[in-house]
């Protein structure tokens, strides 16, 4: 009888984990800030195909690394939302219960299959004056091994963000107006502190959770919104 | 509840049948039961207009000859720019109204665009045919479905049977117990290019005719102050039209009636 070579879980564990950053490192980088009308998501997205979108009425959806492992991640969360949503009530939806089921799925995909998830995704949540005690904001990120850590003001996710944080760390203020936390996160993604960014508006995605809309919050910007937005 | 689907498609009702067919909207029913029992829904109707289309009902539903409830609203926005109004029995329609605004807002989020409103038209046609087993033992469900269609730039509107059978109707149409006054009404009325108080006027007329001579259909209650709710779907949206204009122009029909005019 032939046995299987031994490897060491530490060992296995840190491969994988390897492997999957390395894959996450090649993508472009997403940010989410909180804003006074809301939440912002900015993503460096030249494509056609989405980054970031709606998952309900309160909660907005962003992937970073493999398109169509992100993007079945969305599609699964539309589908929990919405079947929940409908056996319920639209207003038992929150972020946290889908961020935990998010995390539950992509850490038993890290620890079951022999290819982990090369994904890194955040859920937004914009608060619901109507009730009490869920007023205020959530950014939940998820990294490609389930681990959750829940953001307060603003989370990047993506490679190689720690340059970004550091322009974000600098510059964010609590209640920024949202055009000026939409261009400060525009200059974070294009590393340019000091503006002057290479980064035209067509190689932007920007999505918003507006506080003050009725019912489904979520709106994406149009090319021409986005021009405005940016000052270009 | 686990976040894991087998399900792989970008429509929410087969979701429900594949993965979860306990959340189902489905009406076991013994054949030759009294489904006189069940609250039903009358009077409802679409009609076409120079910026769009208007959608209004009674707020009546009745169960036999009893009084089910006074203000149910019949006519339900199942998108931006789509509405529903329900004729039938009053379970059955509702909940079919509230998985189809859930399937719209549920293709719109998966594929990232929305139906057409010929697209959504269709899906809701397959949805009535699959009732039809719970149809043919009296839950009939025969929404009218009407919205603007914002490629064309035109306000359009549908009516069904029981069958699912989908019949595109160019200018007006009325449906459930009250609608052939009502229809016969909107006859005299209706003309092309109405304007939205001209659409507003023959809504109201037509409602009234049809509660005068439809028992079962709610007539505009001013002493519980009981208003028909008439909904426009138009480019920017969908619009509410306001309960004091309706009531004006429901004054105006009185006044009519007792100086000793028509008997509409």
């Amino acid at each position: 009888m032939t046995m299987p070579f031994y490897v060491s879980p530490e060992l296995l564990m840190a491969d994988k984990a390897e492997f999957a950053r390395k894959g996450i490192a090649r993508g472009k980088s997403i940010v989410s800030l909180e804003c006074e009308t809301g939440i912002l998501l900015m993503a460096e997205n030249a494509t056609k195909l989405n980054k970031i979108g709606e998952i309900y009425d309160r909660i907005a959806f962003a992937g970073v690394g493999k398109f169509s492992e992100f993007d079945q991640l969305r599609k699964l969360g539309v589908r929990y939302a919405d079947t929940k949503g409908y056996a319920y009530s639209r207003d038992d939806i929150v972020g946290h219960a889908l961020a935990n089921a998010y995390s539950q799925a992509v850490g038993e995909v890290f620890t079951r299959e022999p290819k982990p998830l090369e994904v890194e995704v955040i859920v937004a949540e914009i608060g619901d004056d109507r009730f009490e005690g869920h007023g205020s904001n959530a950014i939940y990120r998820i990294k490609f091994d389930g681990f959750i850590s829940d953001h307060r003001g603003f989370c990047v996710i993506g490679g190689e963000v720690e340059d970004i944080e550091t322009i974000l760390r600098d510059a964010y203020e609590d209640g920024m107006p949202f055009e000026d936390a939409a261009r400060l996160a525009h200059r974070a993604l294009a590393r340019a502190p000091n503006g002057g960014s290479e980064l035209g508006a067509e190689s932007i995605e920007l999505c918003v959770l507006e506080r003050s809309r009725k019912g489904r919050k979520f709106r994406r910007f149009t090319p021409e919104e986005l021009s405005a937005t940016l000052g270009e | 509840m686990a976040i894991e689907a087998t399900y792989k498609g970008s429509s929410f009702f087969e979701l429900l049948q594949q993965d979860h067919p306990h959340l189902l909207p489905r009406f076991p029913i013994e054949p030759g039961a009294d489904t006189s029992k069940i609250p039903h829904g009358t009077t409802v109707l679409a009609a076409r207009y120079r910026d769009g289309v208007l959608v209004a009902g009674d707020r009546l539903a009745t169960e036999g000859y009893r009084v089910a409830s006074r203000d149910v609203e019949k006519v339900i926005a199942t998108d931006q720019h789509s509405l529903i109004a329900i004729a039938g029995a009053a379970g059955p329609s509702i909940e079919m109204a509230r998985v189809f605004s859930v399937e719209l807002e549920h293709y719109e989020k998966i594929e990232g665009e929305s139906l057409v409103l010929e697209g959504k038209a269709n899906k809701l046609s397959q949805m009535i045919r699959q009732n039809l087993p719970a149809a043919m033992q009296g839950l009939v469900v025969v929404p009218l479905f009407a919205g603007y269609d914002t490629r064309r730039r035109i306000g359009r509107l549908w009516k069904f049977d029981i069958t699912g059978g989908r019949y595109e109707e160019a200018n007006f149409e009325a449906n459930g117990s009250g609608s052939l006054y009502a229809r016969e009404s909107m006859k005299q009325d209706w003309q092309e290019g109405l304007d939205r108080d001209g659409v507003l006027r023959m809504a109201v007329r037509a409602l009234t005719a049809a509660s005068d001579e439809d028992r079962a259909t709610g007539g505009i209650d001013l002493e519980r102050r009981i208003f028909p709710v008439i909904r426009f779907s138009v480019e920017e949206g969908i619009e509410a039209a306001a309960e004091d204009q309706i009531e004006a122009i429901y004054r105006e029909i009185l006044q009519e009636r007792s100086a000793g005019g028509t008997a509409s």
